[in-house]
């Protein structure tokens, strides 16, 4: 799985980072950052359900 | 005797319902709601208070692609806007855009100057505050002796608190804007006690950000003020519509949250005592209380920009839209059984509770925590917590545009 986000979209309703601190962080201005772009195995449903959550649909996974 | 005037008193649809429906269940949605999820998705309705005709839309994957959908604004001042309460002529020509209302580019540029104040590192760091605060008014429930309005005592208070010192707002004003603020939520007032209700709060936030602005301290309206400062986005009164929609929006919609959520849980006794016994299912219960009550459906009207395409129903440039995320919340689809409270439910958390899309709700781990917070708390330290009426004397604000109960008497 490979992930990848568009911050400029971002609008920091957090839900990555609250489900998958792992793999998604917010910087100090609020703004997703990646930690991971390859997450481990089980970490694939949690991620899949942050990008299935994110409202404007900017997390991105190809597998 | 006066004449009949038929005319004048037909709609000009006379087939099409009314909105808002009522709920016949305090714990369900409208019933039509679920006919209209099976049968006809899109549809329309009039507007109560305007007559005025809306597209309604009732499922979970409808209400999505409208509220992510960049060809929809939230410009309350557009012609076709979907008002759900007066607001008299005059007033919404001058009324200043909320974050709420706005379209992008203010709204990105608003909302990026505030998104830092809930960060996930911030809200967990408030944790222990917010513990505090509501330990303190669980303390004093617990001196007073019940029965006590648990409304009063803890509903209100919890969430007021939080977003006073978020704001920098002195807590001691409460009684006041805590009745404008009930005032703006009410369906059933006139365009005048509404416009009133909101001049009087913005008279309060105006004096507040003029000292805040001459004086700053540690809190988000005089950060605002500075970042806005050296590169300005608003001016005064926006920044004063800002703090209104923060301090209505942080306390009114939380503190229904927590009464009903408190009375679905005392109603579901085998649920309750489950989350008694392992907190590790509170967070799943937030999100399934969020989605079970679905408290408001008002604050993702929208109005087309263009002609768009929803369900195969062409809505055009300029009507008005109400994403129903009440109905969605109870879209079987998404939801098996969707009017049971199961707060194991898997799916709770693809609620819409919180709206979708750009607009979706800034304050919502502020919320997730203080619901974690309150119901934790409250059932430890008050196991033996119930209803000191029958269910049957509760009085719901069926009149409001954000749902919830006028008073809640406990015991223990």
């Amino acid at each position: 799985m490979r992930v990848s986000v568009d911050p400029d979209r971002c609008v920091s309703a957090g839900q990555c980072v609250m489900l998958a601190p792992e793999v998604f962080d917010q910087d100090e201005d609020g703004i997703v950052t990646l930690l991971q772009s390859e997450p481990p195995a089980e970490l694939h449903a949690v991620v899949r359900q942050t990008a299935s959550l994110c409202p404007v649909r900017l997390i991105r996974i190809t597998e | 005797m006066t004449q009949h005037h038929p005319a004048a008193e037909v709609p000009s649809s006379p087939a099409l319902p009314d909105f808002p429906m009522r709920r016949t269940c305090p714990f369900s949605p409208p019933q039509r709601y679920a006919e209209l999820r099976e049968h006809e998705p899109v549809s329309q309705a009039v507007l109560k208070v305007t007559g005025r005709p809306a597209w309604l839309v009732t499922t979970h994957e409808h209400v999505k692609a409208v509220l992510g959908d960049s060809r929809v604004s939230s410009n309350l001042k557009l012609p076709g806007y979907p008002h759900q309460f007066p607001i008299p002529e005059e007033m919404l020509r001058e009324v200043r855009l909320m974050l709420l209302s706005m379209d992008p580019p203010e709204h990105t540029a608003q909302r990026r100057y505030l998104i830092p104040e809930f960060t996930a590192r911030r809200m967990r760091a408030l944790r222990p505050r917010v513990q505090q605060i509501v330990d303190a008014r669980i303390d004093a429930m617990l001196a007073q002796g019940g029965p006590v309005d648990l409304v009063a005592a803890l509903a209100l208070a919890v969430p007021s608190l939080v977003i006073c010192e978020l704001l920098g707002v002195p807590y001691e004003d409460h009684p006041q804007f805590e009745e404008w603020s009930a005032l703006m939520m009410n369906h059933d007032i006139s365009p005048q006690e509404y416009g009133a209700a909101v001049m009087a709060l913005d008279s309060y936030l105006d004096k507040l950000v003029t000292a805040k602005q001459a004086a700053p301290g540690d809190d988000l309206i005089s950060r605002f003020i500075e970042k806005n400062r050296e590169d300005p986005i608003a001016d005064h009164t926006d920044i004063v519509t800002m703090a209104r929609l923060m301090l209505v929006g942080g306390h009114e919609t939380t503190a229904n949250m927590i009464s009903l959520g408190v009375l679905g849980l005392l109603e579901h006794p085998e649920q309750l005592a489950a989350v008694q016994a392992d907190p590790e299912l509170l967070p799943g219960a937030v999100e399934e209380l969020l989605r079970f009550f679905s408290i408001s459906d008002s604050g993702t009207a929208r109005v087309a920009l263009e002609d768009i395409e929803v369900d195969g129903v062409v809505i055009k440039a300029g009507e008005g839209i109400l994403p129903l995320n009440n109905s969605a919340n109870h879209d079987e689809s998404v939801f098996p059984d969707p009017d049971t409270l199961d707060i194991r439910r898997a799916e709770a958390r693809s609620h819409l509770a919180f709206g979708y899309g750009i607009h979706q709700c800034i304050g919502q781990n502020l919320a997730r925590i203080e619901l974690e917070i309150v119901y934790g708390t409250l059932f430890r330290r008050i196991p033996g917590l119930k209803l000191a009426v029958p269910l049957s004397e509760l009085r719901f604000k069926d009149e409001a545009l954000v749902y919830g109960v006028h008073e809640l008497p406990v015991t223990w």
